[in-house]
């Protein structure tokens, strides 16, 4: 049997542009993307080419000024404030540059806070976070909150919020750019072995050269466009 | 799809994320709790004047008695009746009676000059000259200290309000009546009404010390039942001999009581509503801040799926708990500092002195607490809608 390879996210002809004031901002210009199925893409480029704006498109946090987002088939433009919300919590995990954990929670409820959007029961809840702070590999701090755990702890209890829905897409704004490089190491090992061995679809905005070369592929955005070269 | 449980669920959950990090923000949530605390209790308390002066006019009034002044005239103080006139009114139909004839008591009223004792200034007291059937028509009239006057005589008996109020009228002690010096022998209360702040003497006594002649300024009687009274009021209007006026008692202490009750409670509505506006900018200032510190978190739940709805519940919830503590704080305050506080205030109709004691009831705690929620309601709307307005996107990247 050929296992045939399916795009996940297609972003066809996509401009972004940001009105400031009077000023318009021309971000993206006729993007074109398609990302396939358990592929982890490294997203680079200066800062201000619009990475973060390419990555909120395709999470459903933003919407394009024009052209169309699909995800999985589902043109998700076109959904509704509230349905994109929902869509955002069942399919995408989303880690980000500072953790953004919840201070006064601890590490198995900042895990827990997205399955408050499921159906699931307080028991259901409490063994899947603990099985993604397993994952993560840190089944020995549950109890501890944010301000008590390091950098790396943090992020990865920003990660095991991300999959503890098991999205298809975790998306990713420069995960280790507050990390050493130590901390760092790990955290992109632990997103490398989640793409390679659970086929979770990563998209990662940084700026490391060597956390890029982690990636199957690396994409570069400059002036609205991608491309596969760093522009000079 | 989520259900409704769902969205109960999601209000509830981050209300518990917000509430746990008010610690961090005692600082203006305290200010925002004592703010809304000093409004609900000026209001409870300045409301709960007119409440008292009411419930004084309720105890004075009898549902049958009657009160009759001449036509024309608003008050006693304006009344006049000759001595013919109030045997004639005693005479007519519908009235109570005992062996000694109809339970009316013909009085006067005149007002002498004593200290009082809050500020040491000057105050109109009222003298009341009453009949014996003023005992009858007073049911709730009690001694409680010392003796009843003895008719004929210069004696007075004193109110317990009047006594509390004013110097110089304590049992043996005595007041300056026309140029002379008349003893305190008793001192009485009649169910918290009226009376209590007044001075009693034999009418027979009063009359020649003013040189009123023969004449007073109201009847006072009790009917029969309070059916009887409209036969009673038509008999006199319809006689030629009288030119008077009959009234309820409570419909004369109502039109006696009702420009003091409006003059305060509007003065106390005014307070409220102007104070109000103030606590709603701290509460507004409180919530802007809460959001604001929590920008972050805020940010994150609704990245994460989480919907506007409950994120602006979530933050009316904190707003209206906040509003909540301080209504109740006020509101007990008002309660434990003035319920059953005595004072006296000036009754404009008859310019003498009215005791009262302010009345901190249970609607008007209910009225300061609501007035607090509402206070809340509006501090805690603009910053949540602003929150959960702003574009996820955006929201982000404030941080
Ligand atoms: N909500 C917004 N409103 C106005 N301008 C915006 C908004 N979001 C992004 N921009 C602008 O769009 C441009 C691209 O921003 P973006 O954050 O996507 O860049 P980036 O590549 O992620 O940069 P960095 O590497 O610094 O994170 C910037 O000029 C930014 O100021
Ligand atoms: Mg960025």
């Amino acid at each position: 049997m050929t296992q045939t390879v399916q795009t996940l996210v297609s972003i066809s002809n996509v401009d972004k542009i940001f009105k400031r004031g009077s000023e318009e901002i021309h971000v993206l210009g006729g993007l074109d993307l398609e990302i396939p199925q358990a592929e982890f893409l490294a997203l680079m480029g200066p800062s201000g080419s619009g990475k973060s704006t390419l990555l909120n498109l395709i999470g459903g946090l933003d919407r394009p000024s024009q052209g169309s987002v699909a995800v999985g088939g589902e043109r998700i433009d076109e959904l509704s404030d509230r349905r994109l919300a929902a869509w955002r919590a069942r399919h995408v995990g989303l880690v980000f540059q500072f953790y953004n954990l919840m201070p006064m929670l601890s590490a198995q409820k900042n895990v827990e806070l997205p399955l408050l959007l499921t159906h699931l029961s307080r028991s259901e809840r409490k063994k899947r976070a603990a099985i993604a702070l397993e994952i993560v590999g840190l089944s020995h701090r549950t109890d501890h909150f944010p301000r008590t755990l390091s950098g790396g702890e943090q992020q990865r209890v920003g990660i095991a919020r991300a999959i503890v829905t098991d999205p298809t897409l975790l998306l990713c704004d420069e995960p280790t750019g507050d990390l050493d490089r130590k901390s760092g190491d790990e955290i992109l090992s632990l997103l490398q072995a989640l793409n390679q061995e659970q086929g979770k679809t990563i998209v990662m905005v940084t700026h490391d050269i060597h956390a890029a070369a982690r990636a199957s592929r690396t994409l570069y955005l400059n002036k609205g466009q991608l491309s596969t070269e760093a522009e000079e | 799809m989520a259900g409704a449980f769902n969205w109960f669920s999601q209000i509830a959950s981050i209300t518990a994320v917000n509430l746990r990090s008010l610690p961090q923000r005692k600082g203006s949530s305290v200010t925002a709790v004592f703010g809304i605390a000093g409004v609900v209790a000026v209001m409870v308390s300045v409301l709960s004047i007119a409440q008292g002066i009411l419930q004084t006019m309720d105890n004075s009034a009898s549902a049958d008695n009657v009160v009759v002044l001449r036509s024309g005239a608003n008050t006693e103080m304006m009344s006049g009746l000759v001595g013919d006139d109030t045997r004639i009114i005693a005479e007519g139909p519908g009235l109570a009676r005992n062996a000694a004839g109809a339970i009316a008591s013909a009085e006067l009223f005149v007002i002498i000059n004593l200290l009082k004792k809050a500020t040491g200034t000057d105050a109109n007291v009222p003298l009341r000259g009453v009949e014996s059937a003023a005992f009858e028509v007073r049911d709730k009239f009690n001694i409680i200290e010392g003796r009843m006057f003895e008719w004929g005589l210069n004696e007075v008996i004193v109110g317990v309000g009047a006594k509390m109020e004013f110097e110089g009228l304590e049992l043996g002690s005595t007041i300056p009546v026309a140029q002379e010096e008349w003893p305190v022998v008793g001192i009485f209360e009649a169910g918290g009404g009226l009376s209590e702040t007044e001075i009693w003497v034999d009418a027979a006594v009063l009359q020649p010390a003013y040189r009123r002649g023969n004449s007073y300024q109201s009847v006072i009687a009790k009917l029969e039942s309070p059916e009887s009274f409209e036969q009673f009021k038509d008999a006199l209007t319809s006689d030629p001999r009288l030119n008077v006026k009959a009234m309820r008692e409570s419909e004369y202490y109502e039109s006696q009581s009702a420009m003091l009750y409006n003059t305060i409670t509007g003065i106390g509505t005014f307070i409220a509503v102007i104070m109000g506006f103030g606590a709603i900018f701290g509460a507004l200032n409180t919530m802007y801040t809460a959001v604001s510190s929590r920008a972050r978190e805020i940010a994150t739940l609704r990245a994460l799926g989480f919907h506007s709805g409950p994120v602006i519940i979530s933050i009316m919830a904190e707003s209206l708990l906040l509003a909540l503590a301080g209504g109740v704080l006020g509101a007990v305050a008002a309660w434990w500092v003035f319920d059953g506080f005595r004072a006296a205030t000036l009754n404009m109709t008859s310019f003498s002195q009215v005791a009262f004691a302010f009345d901190v009831s249970l609607s008007l705690l209910t009225r300061g607490i609501l007035f607090a929620m509402v206070i809340g309601f509006i501090g805690g709307l603009f910053p949540a809608v602003r929150a959960a307005r702003q574009p996820v996107a955006s929201a982000l990247r404030e941080l």
